[in-house]
C-alpha cells in the first residue's frame, strides 16, 4: 500500500527529471517561435523588428525549400525502402543454423557503431573517390568507366552511406522479431503442405508488420535529421542537390546567419517530425499497456 | 517429425550469411587496412590487398600533428559526463515511476518520449545564441549539458522497462521483514538493478560518442571530440587517406567493443521497449 509518504517521496524523486526536460522542451521552443516572427540577422544586431509572418512567407516560398523538402523525402523514402527491403532478407539468414552465427552478427552490427563523420569520409575517399578509390577500381576491372558519385549522383551516394548506416539496425530488429515467431506454428503449416514463399506470406510477413513499423518510425525520426554525412561530403551541393531541410537551416543560421528565416525552418522541421511522433508515440502507448 | 537441419541447407546459409556479413563489414576493414598501409600505398591502383608494407608510421603521425589525444579525451569526458548526469537523474524519476506508479505515470513516460522526437535543428537557433551568449561555444560544460538533455528521454525509458520487470512481491516480502526503504535499496533492489543501470549506461555512451550534430555545430577546437575531428579530414587539403583511416579506427575501436556487448540492449534502448 503507497502511504502518503511514499507516495510524497516517489513524487519528489520524479522532479528533477519532468522538470528538465520541461526546460529543454519549452525554453529552446519558445525562443525559436519569438525568433521567427523577427527580421534578425546576425550581420547587422540590434536592428530586430517584428516582421509577423514574413519569415514563413519567406521560408516556404524560397525555392531551396521545395528543393530540400524533395530531397528529405528522396533520402529517408529511399533509406527505409533500402534497409527494409535488405534487412528481412538478412534477418531471415541470420535466423537460420548458421556456423559462426554470432561473428557474422557482429559484423552486421558493426556499422551502426560507427560515427557518422567517419562512415561518411571513408565512403567518400576510400571507397567512393572517383580516381583512386575501390570502386573506380572494381568498375575499371569490368571495362566500365567510373561513377564520379559526388558529382554525377550526389544524392544516390549519400543514400547509399546512410542506408549502409542503418542496415544493421533494421536488420537487428527484424531478428529480434523473427526470434520470438513460434517456430511450432511454421512447422504445423509446413505439414500442411504450406510451401517455403506461402509460410512466408502468411505467417513470417504478419509477424513482421509491427517490427517493420517500429523501424519505419524510428529510422524516419532519426533520418529527417540526417546531418553529418551531408556537411562532410557535399556540403549540401552541388548547387542544392543533397541540402536536405536540416541542412539549410543549418547553413541559413550559422553561414547566412539570418535567424529569423531559419527560425521559422525550424519551426517547419518540427511539424513534421510531429506528425511522425504523433503515430510512433501512439504504438508504443499501446505496448505500455499490454 | 521434427524439422531436421540437413548438412547442405547449413552449408548454403553459413556461406550467405558469411558473404553479407563481409560485404556489409568490408568499409571498415577497408578502412583498418589502409590505416597501416603508406599515404602512397592507400591510393594507389591497383589497390593491394594485404600484401604492402605494414607500418604503424600513421598512428604516430596523427597523435604528433593532429593532438589525438586531446579530442579523444574531449569525447571521453563529454559521453561520459553527460551519462552519468543522466544516471543521477533519470535513475530516482525511473524508480518512483516503476514503483509507485499513477494514473498519470504512462502520459509523463509518453511525453518524454515526444521530447526525444524533437528535431535538434529545430533548436539550433536558440541553442547556439544562448550558448553564444553566456560562452559556452566550443566548451565541454555545453556539450555535457545538451547531450544529456538529449538521451535523458532514452536513459529514463530504458531503465523504467528494466526496473519494472523487478518483481515488487520481493519488495513487499522485505517490507513484510521489516526492511526500511534505504535496506531495501541497498540489499534487495540495487543487486536486481544492476544488469539494467549498466546495459543503459553502455547504449547512452555508444549514442553520445557518436552525436555528431551538436558537436559539429556547437565546438571547433578546444572542446571539440572525435566526431569534429574526424570532420576536419573533409577539408582538400587534409585528404591524407592513410592517416584518416589510422584516426577513424582509434575513433570507433572503443565503442565498436563496447557495442557488441550491448547489442541486446540496443532494439530494446533504441525502440523504447516496443520491440524486446
Amino acid at each position: 500500500m503507497a502511504t502518503k509518504q511514499t507516495q510524497y517521496l516517489a513524487r519528489s524523486l520524479l522532479a528533477p527529471a519532468v522538470g528538465l526536460l520541461f526546460i529543454w522542451m519549452i525554453v529552446p521552443l519558445a525562443l525559436t517561435l519569438y525568433f521567427s516572427t523577427l527580421h534578425y540577422s546576425l550581420l547587422d544586431p540590434g536592428s530586430e523588428v517584428f516582421v509577423g509572418l514574413e519569415n514563413f512567407r519567406y521560408f516556404l516560398t524560397d525555392p531551396a525549400f521545395i528543393a530540400s523538402l524533395k530531397n528529405t523525402l528522396v533520402l529517408v523514402g529511399s533509406v527505409l525502402v533500402l534497409t527494409i527491403l535488405l534487412g528481412i532478407p538478412l534477418a531471415m539468414l541470420l535466423d537460420q543454423p548458421v556456423v559462426g552465427r554470432n561473428i557474422v552478427r557482429l559484423m552486421v552490427i558493426a556499422p551502426f557503431f560507427v560515427m557518422p563523420t567517419v562512415s561518411a569520409l571513408v565512403w567518400k575517399n576510400l571507397l567512393m573517390h572517383p580516381v583512386s578509390g575501390l570502386f573506380a577500381w572494381l568498375t575499371k576491372l569490368f571495362g566500365l568507366t567510373p561513377i564520379d558519385w559526388f558529382n554525377d549522383v550526389p544524392m544516390f551516394a549519400i543514400i547509399l552511406i546512410v542506408a549502409w548506416q542503418w542496415l544493421p539496425f533494421a536488420t537487428l530488429i527484424l531478428l529480434t522479431a523473427l526470434q520470438s515467431l513460434d517456430e511450432e506454428q511454421k512447422e504445423a503449416a509446413e505439414m500442411d503442405g504450406a510451401g517455403g514463399l506461402s509460410s512466408f506470406i502468411y505467417i513470417t510477413l504478419p509477424h513482421l508488420a509491427r517490427p517493420i513499423t517500429v523501424v519505419i518510425l524510428i529510422e524516419t525520426i532519426f533520418l529527417l535529421t540526417v546531418f553529418a554525412e551531408i556537411f562532410v561530403t557535399t556540403g549540401g551541393g552541388p548547387g542544392l542537390q543533397t541540402t536536405n531541410i536540416a541542412f539549410l537551416i543549418y547553413s541559413q543560421a550559422l553561414i547566412q546567419f539570418d535567424v529569423g528565416s531559419a527560425s521559422a525552418g525550424g519551426l517547419v522541421a518540427v511539424v513534421i517530425a510531429n506528425i511522425v511522433a504523433f503515430f510512433l508515440v501512439r504504438i508504443v502507448g499501446r505496448n505500455l499497456e499490454a | 517429425m521434427a524439422r531436421m537441419a540437413t548438412t547442405r541447407r547449413v552449408a548454403v546459409s553459413t556461406a550467405g550469411a558469411w558473404l553479407a556479413g563481409f560485404l556489409i563489414f568490408f568499409p571498415i576493414l577497408w578502412m583498418i587496412l589502409a590505416s597501416f598501409k603508406t599515404e602512397l600505398e592507400a591510393f594507389a591502383i591497383p589497390p593491394s590487398f594485404l600484401f604492402f608494407h605494414w607500418t604503424l608510421e600513421n598512428y604516430a603521425t596523427v597523435q604528433e600533428r593532429s593532438d589525438y589525444l586531446h579530442h579523444a579525451l574531449n569525447s571521453i569526458i563529454i559521453a561520459g559526463g553527460s551519462t552519468l548526469i543522466a544516471l543521477l537523474i533519470a535513475v530516482p524519476a525511473a524508480w518512483s515511476m516503476a514503483f509507485s506508479p499513477t494514473k498519470r505515470t504512462k502520459d509523463i513516460l509518453l511525453w518524454m518520449l515526444s521530447t526525444k522526437m524533437m528535431p535538434p535543428v529545430g533548436v539550433l537557433v536558440p541553442i547556439y545564441l544562448i550558448f553564444k551568449t553566456v560562452g559556452l561555444l566550443d566548451s565541454r560544460i555545453g556539450l555535457v549539458f545538451i547531450l544529456c538533455l538529449g538521451n535523458l528521454p532514452i536513459v529514463i525509458w530504458m531503465l523504467f522497462t528494466y526496473f519494472k520487470e523487478i518483481p515488487r512481491d520481493i519488495l513487499e516480502a522485505a517490507r513484510m521483514d521489516g526492511a526500511t526503504i534505504g535496506r531495501e535499496l541497498v540489499y534487495v533492489l540495487t543487486p536486481m538493478a544492476i544488469p539494467g543501470l549498466a546495459s543503459t549506461l553502455l547504449l547512452n555512451l555508444i549514442l553520445a560518442w557518436n552525436e555528431a550534430f551538436w558537436t559539429l555545430n556547437l565546438s571547433t577546437s578546444e572542446a571539440a571530440p572525435l566526431t569534429v575531428f574526424i570532420a576536419s579530414y573533409s577539408s582538400p587539403e587534409g585528404l591524407f587517406w592513410a592517416k584518416l583511416s589510422a584516426a577513424s579506427t582509434l575513433a570507433i575501436a572503443p565503442i565498436l567493443v563496447l557495442g557488441w556487448f550491448s547489442q541486446k540492449q540496443l532494439v530494446r534502448g533504441l525502440t523504447f521497449g516496443a520491440v524486446k
